[in-house]
């Protein structure tokens, strides 16, 4: 049973991947394809790639790649359509600029900061932990409190 | 006292950045056609398939070209404002049909009226890219050069016609 169940789930999975179904009977444009739309956001399901999604405007798009593959444009030439009429948006990685500064210097300013409050907590533990020193009068009268608890325990 | 006031401000910080987060809506991309000329098209028209619908007519004039489509649900909501406004008078509004069945599309201008003043048809969506359309509705206001001043994405409500559309119209007029 649990084989069948297996290999249910196995070929259901290979149905699944049908999505991304190929788009040209030409291998080499179908990996520039493939490689292109990785790098590309569609702008109905915000979280997919263009490759994954199948809503029709990816569908659209992905036709609209493929005719300009079939032209023999380049993949700057290609994005650059994109980029000029959905923006930056439509890049997984857009390009550092005014405008995407705090994206892209962000998590680093905050990396800093945090490493920042670390060694600065450290430094002080180590400090206070040093600073305790102890006299002569005070080191004889711990022993003697030590002393009376052992006695009363 | 003093322990708990930099966690404090942190988290105060923390919260007005996820307040700010909140009130923004992910699916509004900014254009970046807005202030560059709208793409040129000749389309076939909805009523004569024969005549053909291009912004190259339209030059010298203040319009909006709303893309819509019989299939999409925000349009139904749209439709009633889009009716005032050509009612109103204050502004032509031309429609693309993007990817629909011609039938469907004039049943549809049948029953809830017709506010545009011509109908385009795209019916492979090859326009919409060029527009930068990623959901319908999406309107835009088009300037006497053919410039794009304004893009909605989503429905154009009673508000947003009042406060935003046709204050940019009137101030267009007079340019």
């Amino acid at each position: 049973m649990k084989w069948v169940m297996l290999i249910i789930l196995c070929v259901s999975g290979s149905a699944w991947a049908g999505e991304a179904r190929p788009l040209t009977d030409d291998p080499v444009a179908e990996a520039r394809l493939k490689h292109l739309a990785v790098e590309l956001r569609c702008l109905v399901c915000q979280n997919q790639t263009l490759a994954d999604s199948s809503a029709p405007l990816a569908e659209d798009l992905r036709r609209e790649v493929r005719e300009m593959i079939a032209k023999n444009m380049s993949d700057p030439e290609i994005i650059e359509f994109l980029v000029s009429r959905y923006g930056d948006f439509v890049l997984y990685r857009p390009p550092l600029k005014a405008t995407t500064t705090l994206l892209w210097v962000g998590p680093f300013v905050l990396m800093a900061i945090g490493v920042t409050a670390l060694v600065m907590t450290l430094r002080r533990r180590s400090r206070t932990v040093a600073e305790v020193s102890v006299t002569d009068e005070e080191h004889r009268r711990v022993e003697q409190l030590l002393a009376e608890g052992e006695k009363r325990s | 006292m003093n322990r708990f006031l930099l966690p404090l401000s942190i988290f105060v910080v923390v919260v007005g950045f996820l307040g700010i987060g909140l009130t923004l809506n992910p699916r509004e991309i900014p254009s970046p056609l807005v202030g560059k000329a709208a793409p040129e098209f000749s389309q076939p028209q909805l009523y004569d398939q024969e005549k053909v619908f291009s912004p190259a007519d339209l030059k010298g004039k203040v319009w909006l070209l709303n893309f819509w489509a019989s299939w999409c649900s925000g349009c139904k909501t749209e439709h009633p404002v889009l009716m005032d406004l050509a009612q109103s008078g204050q502004v032509t509004i031309y429609g693309m049909d993007y990817k629909d069945q011609r039938e469907e599309a004039l049943t549809w201008l049948q029953r809830g009226g017709n506010p545009y003043s011509v109908v385009g048809v795209d019916e492979v969506g090859r326009v919409g890219i060029n527009f930068g359309v990623y959901g319908v509705p999406e309107t835009y206001v088009i300037d006497k050069q053919g410039v794009i001043r304004y893009k909605q994405i989503g429905p154009l409500y009673p508000d947003t016609v009042e406060k935003k559309i046709l204050p940019l119209v009137k101030q267009l007029e007079s340019e």
